[in-house]
């Protein structure tokens, strides 16, 4: 066996693209802003619809996600020869329980963005399932960090 | 059944341009809350809703869903509008309330998405 870093370093594909987006906490008016400009470069690059469809509303989530709960991401979009990669860190309260976050229905969203349409507590639920590979961390008064990814083939 | 046929039924009016397509839509998806269209919904379905936040036609976007009907004549800002030109998604808007409209198109044959 190698040390993982060594089997990392062997496994990285090469990235044919990569963008970076912020998403600022609270900053409804542009909530869906981030998900849309991917979707367009995903359509430009020609990427299959079934494929921009299920990283899309994955990205949509993620993004009201840190409007709602976080202070700001970097939102880090990638292409790669096998996949499309979301690598979203954001800076703000965290997720004391990530267990608990993941179950279908919980959530501690406001009156206020459930008039917005969200916080049904189905959005990271809904990440990970149009996700062919899911990760989250958190450190509570810290941040998250979702890496999830969708497979081209 | 053809978007203007729909159009017809509910006695929308038309809040965006006018309809560049007249797409077939044979499914409906109603609901108030984006994440339930985003985890339910199947693509090339229009959507109904009561919700006319700018994020109702981001949800039309990446969930590929046809057109969005609002009930309760509600009638979104403009930054919606222009968001849903440029996407080339026709908002319609029907006096009638989510269970009336939805009534009426299943009625007529069409199925949820
Ligand atoms: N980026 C984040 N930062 C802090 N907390 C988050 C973040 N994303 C999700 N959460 C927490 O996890 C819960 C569940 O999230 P989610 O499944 O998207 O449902 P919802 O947003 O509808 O509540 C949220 O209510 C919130 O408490
Ligand atoms: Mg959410």
């Amino acid at each position: 066996m190698f040390p993982a870093p060594v089997l990392d370093v062997i496994m990285e594909e090469e990235i044919l693209y990569s963008e970076t987006f912020r998403i600022h906490g609270n900053d409804f008016e542009h909530g869906g802003e981030v998900a849309a400009a991917v979707k367009s470069v995903m359509k430009q690059l020609g990427i299959r619809s079934d494929v921009i469809r299920r990283l899309s509303i994955a990205n949509f989530e993620c993004e009201m996600n840190v409007i709602m709960y976080a202070d700001e991401a970097e939102f880090e979009f990638s292409v790669l020869p096998s996949q499309v990669r979301v690598v979203c860190k954001d800076r703000g309260q965290g997720i004391p329980d990530i267990g608990l976050a993941m179950q279908e229905g919980w959530s501690t969203a406001t009156q206020q963005m459930r008039e917005r349409g969200f916080g049904a507590g189905l959005g990271l639920p809904n990440i990970k399932r149009n996700s062919d590979k899911f990760e989250i961390e958190s450190t509570p008064s810290v941040g998250t960090t979702l890496r999830y990814s969708v497979n081209l083939e | 059944m053809r978007l203007s046929e729909i159009q017809k039924l509910l006695n929308c009016e038309l809040i965006s341009d006018a309809l560049s397509s007249d797409p077939d839509i044979e499914q409906c998806f109603a609901a108030d809350l984006m994440s339930d269209v985003l985890a339910y919904s199947t693509s090339e379905a229009i959507l109904i809703t009561g919700l006319s936040s700018i994020q109702s036609v981001h949800t039309a976007d990446v969930a590929d869903l046809r057109a969005i009907i609002f009930v309760h004549d509600k009638r979104p800002g403009p930054q919606v509008v222009e968001l849903a030109r440029n996407k080339k998604i026709p908002l319609l808007t029907t006096k009638l309330n989510l269970f009336d409209a939805c009534g009426v198109l299943h009625g007529k044959g069409l199925k949820g998405a």
